[in-house]
């Protein structure tokens, strides 16, 4: 199919082919709404997607004609048509010039304020402006899979994050072995968890439900198994499974943690009624009892790429 | 037809239309080769950025070990440091000799030179062998390491500077003066003086600043 | 004696790796007999292996790169294939094992050993003669770069019969990469086969700088020469800039896995987060890198094949040198999700926003070239058109990534994932494919078939938007990359959709070769007799095709921007030949084999790295000082072309000329 006519060839009409072709991407944003980062569930992912919106919105306002530009200007001036001008020693004009320098740097200049301001708005170590109390989370990032310790409460879990519904949660986070990166797609920011260093970072649910959380940053052989469930409760609710948790189950002192810190991937949620204080510090100063010890990360429990179900 | 003023890579355009511009045409080897060879110091200075860079962010990484204010001797370093700078003195002086084609005052002075570099790396090699036997290896902690490598790197470069001494004072004495020969001589003699500029870095950056009270 | 080398090295229990090994053997000792029977060896070894014709050696780039990109697509192939299977409850066929090594030598070798060997393997082949100079200024040297990055393409091919390769992904990040979390030889591998590459791309900055500042044909002044030499020369000074920054940080990872040194390590006070500072401070560069000679070719392109000079030629260059300055101002927005504080990323944002202005810019100059022109729909100008319009999405998502909080949401995705491909294959590739029908018959003196050319194009445009547009949409649905198995279900149909289109770029690669070898078949219908088949407008067309060794009897003499257009206007309207001059002999540069030897060495020393067999590494050292010692002992480096066979060459070529003077250029 020879979409463009030959040397000298007859009249075709506009290629509808390149047309379809510059739509198909815009069609298929718009058919991906309302799921994960477009479906936020809170204020933090809430600006995060405006701003996204906003500045495809304003981009697509330049590109789109650009395209559309290339299109017709390649098609109009092509060899065969003899209605069009043909320049051969027009290579500069100022009015040119200064409009194509402009268009760049004024949609730079806006999106750069938005750069600014979003930036400073969203810092992930700001705090939230709320009327309620900020609860606190650590979260450990572990070979392969998610320690989630609740200092206030005196409860951890593994693979499971559970929240209070409208209260800014205020995470401390780091890792025990490598670079992860703690996201739950509808809350909004995510962040690095980097051994012998803390993050902060601040985010809120306000809609009750059962969300998906992940490591965004590839950290070994179990790594695909790092799932977890970010679960929104109303905060009487989120209290009274925090008392519940509390004295029931195991107890992640420096023994369980040992026994947690070993490679194991496909974890299934589970719930620590009682936690080491100041294992969370412990921990990003490598002084958890774990990290004393050599480690050797081929040697999981069942073998090496076999996963714990 | 070599001379080496002739064009670099057999051009022997006559040049005898006027092109409306001064640019004469492709440079001439003499020109090129060092040219060429600067740019290739300027990239390894680049690689030396980026061992001070390190060097900077991991300075206070000392792990509970021990510290600069602790590990490094002035004296020592002062002494190594007039080493290689004379040493370049008289890199110097063998590339006159060179150029008014001295077989002896060359290689005299090139051998003084190697002397020289080969006492200041006898020095740092003592140094390191000093910090290792104190429980400051490299492997001791960050600081350390950067440290080690830092000057480390220098002092490999010095080295390969020795046997490219080495090497040039056989090919001398094999085959003179020849044109290409000197040119080499010449780029050995940046490098050299190169590596006194990244000495003196390193001597204000490492040893001036860590030893501060 | 051996080091950690034994017979476990060998994949005997993967089925996989060992049945590509063996076929792989088998593919090369059959190719190597074949050469052998047919008696081409010495062909082989003087006019390629040991050449230090700039041709020469950039179609040996090209043939690697195109060689590699095999290799590398096929590890994309296994990629999709596994993220189509393994959902759910379905594991997929390969473990983590495998597919974690396979993404990371997907992209190691794409960018390594495919884009950055086309790219070099082009400005070797076209800024000598678009300078209208006989080769580059260290010719010796050249050769040298080609084989050392040759050596490390090898040495990464070798980690699949024997031992492993690195499976942190294509930049190794610590700690994952460092010892104690990758204990296996994999990452070793990775460490040094790209710093022996690396040192070959080091020289040939050195070789182009110093080529396109100081060897140019007498009246070219810096704004007389043509757009693809200035956007060579920025992309030359960005690797003699940027590499020793690559150098270095893969070195002290090395330090740290060989030495137990402590610059990124968990303990001992390293800090991880300064690899990361120090690799992109190389990474960014890098794709600049790649980048600005692929701006080159359009540009040369939209010329040629729009039949104007280039809109804009000034604010070209300038373009140009902003972006070769900028790139190495915003490194930090691949790590926006670091946290180092909403000024600093506020700053790098606002940063890596200001290097789309001049991009843009260049994208508006191409149009405005193909305004007022007559435009020929040839391979190259679909290419063109293509680029403009993939790449400006490519430039939107990159301009979103650049926002912080929006890179807060995206880092990592599949979204990352889709822009950087859509930049790098509505960039990089395809202007690669365009430069390579465009100079194709100046190299070989035929033009490839252009019906089987626009297919391949077809392919990689269906075929990358399919294969990319899905990701888009998965990195809104918080699908991040890297992943070896998929959990929800309902991703699936774009998965596949995705799959689907790296099939039919399958089918367009596998195109490509039939079109060369359909191509060289029938190459008698499309000669290339004059050496101008496009109606050109830069010195390369002036000489036959291929060109002599030494490219031109005599160095044209250049009287303003787009020398040759004027030359052969001129000539045109007067209906005669520039007067002719007087010829010389000229003298070249011999032949080396001290390219191929040193690598052989550094392959062996490499070899013996990666394996701890310290007594064979230092063999391999001393070999590599020795030749290079044996090379500076001989005194005779050129040899001379007598004016005999020089005058001859060039009287038939302007009979050629004279003979077919009027069907040179279309726009009379």
């Amino acid at each position: 199919m020879d979409l463009f006519a030959r040397n000298g060839d007859s009249d075709s009409q506009v290629c509808l082919a390149w047309r379809l072709v510059v739509l198909a991407p815009a069609v298929l944003l718009l058919s991906a709404c309302n799921r994960g980062i477009l479906d936020p569930v809170g204020p933090v992912g809430q600006a995060e997607k405006t701003i996204l919106i906003n500045s495809t919105a304003i981009m697509l306002a330049i590109i789109i004609p650009t395209m559309i530009a290339t299109v017709a200007f390649a098609w109009w001036f092509r060899r065969g048509n003899t209605k069009a001008k043909y320049l051969p020693d027009w290579e500069y004009s100022g009015a040119v010039e200064l409009v194509v320098w402009s268009i760049p740097a004024l949609t730079i200049l806006l999106l750069g304020g938005i750069a600014w301001i979003g930036s400073h708005d969203l810092e992930p170590s700001k705090p939230l402006v709320s009327t309620r109390p900020p609860l606190k989370v650590e979260v450990v990032s572990l070979d392969w899979k998610w320690l989630f310790i609740y200092p206030d409460q005196g409860i951890a879990t593994v693979n499971q994050l559970v929240v209070p519904q409208g209260t800014p949660v205020s995470y401390r986070l780091t890792s025990g072995t490598v670079w992860n990166v703690f996201f739950v797609p509808q809350f909004g920011t995510m962040i690095y968890t980097m051994p012998r260093m803390t993050t902060r970072l601040n985010l809120q649910a306000d809609r009750p439900g059962v969300y998906d959380g992940l490591s965004a940053h590839f950290s070994g052989d179990g790594f695909p198994g790092m799932q977890f469930k970010a679960e929104v409760l109303p905060p009487d609710q989120f209290a009274m499974w925090a008392q519940g948790a509390r004295g029931q189950g195991p107890i992640l002192d420096g023994r369980g943690y040992s026994e947690l810190y070993k490679p194991t991937s496909y974890v299934k949620p589970m719930t620590y009624g009682a936690v080491a204080p100041g294992l969370f510090d412990a921990i990003v100063a490598n002084k958890a009892p774990a990290q004393m010890m050599p480690h050797n990360p081929t040697t999981t429990e069942q073998g090496a790429g076999q996963h714990a179900r | 037809m070599t001379s080496s003023e002739a064009p670099a890579i057999g051009l022997t355009h006559g040049g005898s239309e006027d092109t409306g511009h001064p640019h004469r045409g492709p440079e001439s080897k003499s020109i090129v080769v060092p040219y060429g060879f600067w740019l290739f110091v300027l990239s390894d200075m680049v690689l030396f950025s980026a061992l001070f860079a390190t060097y900077a962010a991991l300075a206070h990484a000392t792990d509970g070990g021990p510290t600069s204010n602790q590990l490094f001797d002035r004296t020592l370093v002062a002494i190594e440091t007039m080493a290689l700078l004379l040493s370049s003195f008289t890199c110097g002086l063998a590339m006159i000799a060179a150029k008014r084609k001295n077989m002896v005052w060359t290689q005299g002075w090139l051998l003084v030179t190697g002397l020289l570099g080969a006492v200041f790396l006898f020095i740092e090699l003592f140094e390191f062998a000093k910090m290792v036997a104190e429980g400051a290896p490299p492997q001791r902690s960050a600081f350390l390491s950067s440290f080690f490598t830092l000057v480390g790197c220098h002092g490999a470069h010095v080295t390969a500077g020795l046997l490219w001494i080495g090497t040039m004072m056989a090919q001398i004495w094999a085959k003179g003066f020849k044109e290409h020969i000197v040119r080499r001589l010449l780029c050995l003699s940046i490098f050299w003086h190169a590596l006194d500029i990244i000495w003196v870095a390193i001597f204000t950056i490492v040893y001036l600043i860590g030893t501060l009270p | 004696m051996l080091g950690k080398l034994s017979w476990d090295a060998i994949p005997f229990h993967e089925p996989i790796p060992l049945i590509t090994s063996l076929v792989v053997l088998l593919a090369v000792a059959a190719v190597a007999v074949w050469v052998w029977r047919n008696g081409w060896w010495p062909y082989l070894r003087d006019e390629y292996i040991t050449s230090t014709d700039h041709k020469r050696i950039g179609i040996m780039y090209i043939v690697l790169a195109l060689l590699m990109l095999v290799r590398g697509f096929a590890d994309a192939i296994m990629m999709r294939l596994q993220q189509s299977l393994a959902i759910g409850a379905s594991q997929g066929y390969l473990p983590p094992e495998h597919y974690n090594q396979i993404f990371s030598a997907h992209g190691t070798i794409m960018i390594f050993f495919v884009a950055m060997p086309f790219v070099i393997g082009f400005m070797n082949f076209v800024v000598p003669l678009q300078l209208g100079v006989r080769d580059v200024a260290f010719p010796t040297m050249n050769n040298v770069s080609f084989w050392l990055t040759a050596s490390g393409a090898l040495l990464v091919n070798l980690s699949l019969f024997i031992g492993e390769f690195a499976r942190t992904g294509w930049l190794a990040f610590p700690p994952l990469s460092e010892i104690e979390f990758s204990p296996g030889v994999g990452v070793d591998y990775y460490l040094v086969a790209l710093q022996i590459s690396g040192v070959g791309t080091v020289l040939t900055a050195v070789n182009f700088v110093t080529t396109i500042l100081k060897i140019r044909a007498p009246g070219m002044s810096y704004l007389r020469m043509p757009v693809f030499c200035w956007t060579s020369l920025a992309s030359n000074l960005l690797i003699l800039a940027a590499f020793p920054v690559l150098t270095v940080s893969l070195a002290l990872l090395m330090l740290d896995r060989y030495l137990g040194f402590h610059f990124f390590t968990n303990d001992g006070g390293g800090n991880s987060m300064l690899y990361m500072n120090l690799i992109w401070v190389w990474g960014h560069p890098e794709v600049y890198i790649l980048v600005l000679p692929a701006f080159g070719i359009y540009s040369e392109v939209a010329a040629t094949f729009s039949g104007k000079p280039l809109f804009g030629y000034r604010s070209m260059v300038f373009a140009t040198l902003t972006i070769c300055i900028i790139s190495f101002m915003v490194w930090l927005h691949h790590f926006f999700t670091m946290g180092a504080g909403a000024n600093i990323n506020a700053v790098f944002g606002i940063a890596s926003m200001i290097i789309g202005i001049p991009t843009g810019v260049k994208i508006y100059n191409w149009l405005f070239t193909m305004y007022g022109g007559r435009v020929r729909f040839t391979v190259p100008m679909y290419y063109l058109i293509g680029f403009m319009l993939t790449f400006v999405i490519g430039g939107l998502t990159g301009v979103l990534l650049a926002i912080p909080p929006v890179d807060f949401i995206v880092h990592n995705s599949l979204f990352l994932v889709a822009h950087f491909h859509q930049v790098i294959i509505g960039g990089v590739v395809f202007a690669l494919m365009a430069g390579y029908t465009y100079w194709f018959p100046k190299a070989f003196g035929f033009t490839l078939d252009e019906r089987l050319g626009k297919a391949v194009f077809w392919c990689w445009f269906i075929g990358f938007h399919l294969a990319f547009m899905p990701l888009y949409v998965l990195g809104f649905w918080g699908a991040t990359r890297r992943m070896q198995h998929i959990p929800d279900p309902t991703w699936a149909p774009w998965l596949n959709v995705a799959l689907v289109g790296a099939v039919i770029i399958g089918v367009g690669i596998v195109l490509t070769v039939v079109q060369l070898l359909y191509s060289i078949k029938t190459r008698d219908q499309r000669m290339d007799v004059t050496g101008d088949p496009w109606d050109g407008r830069t010195l390369e067309w002036l000489t036959l095709s291929p060109p002599p060794h030494y490219n031109f009897a005599v160095l044209p003499d250049v009287h303003g921007e787009e020398a040759y257009w004027t030359r052969k206007q001129t000539a045109i309207k007067l209906d005669q030949l520039i007067k002719e001059p007087d010829y010389q002999p000229i003298e070249m540069p011999l032949n080396t084999p001290v390219g191929v030897i040193c690598a052989f060495f550094a392959s062996v020393c490499g070899f013996a790295v990666i394996w701890h067999i310290w007594w064979l590494a230092i063999l391999g050292l001393i070999g590599a000082f020795a030749i290079f010692v044996w090379y500076a002992w001989q005194d005779e480096h050129e040899h001379i072309i007598p004016v005999d066979e020089v005058r001859k060459n060039a009287r038939e070529r302007r009979r050629i000329r004279m003979e077919h003077l009027h069907t040179l250029s279309q726009s009379t």
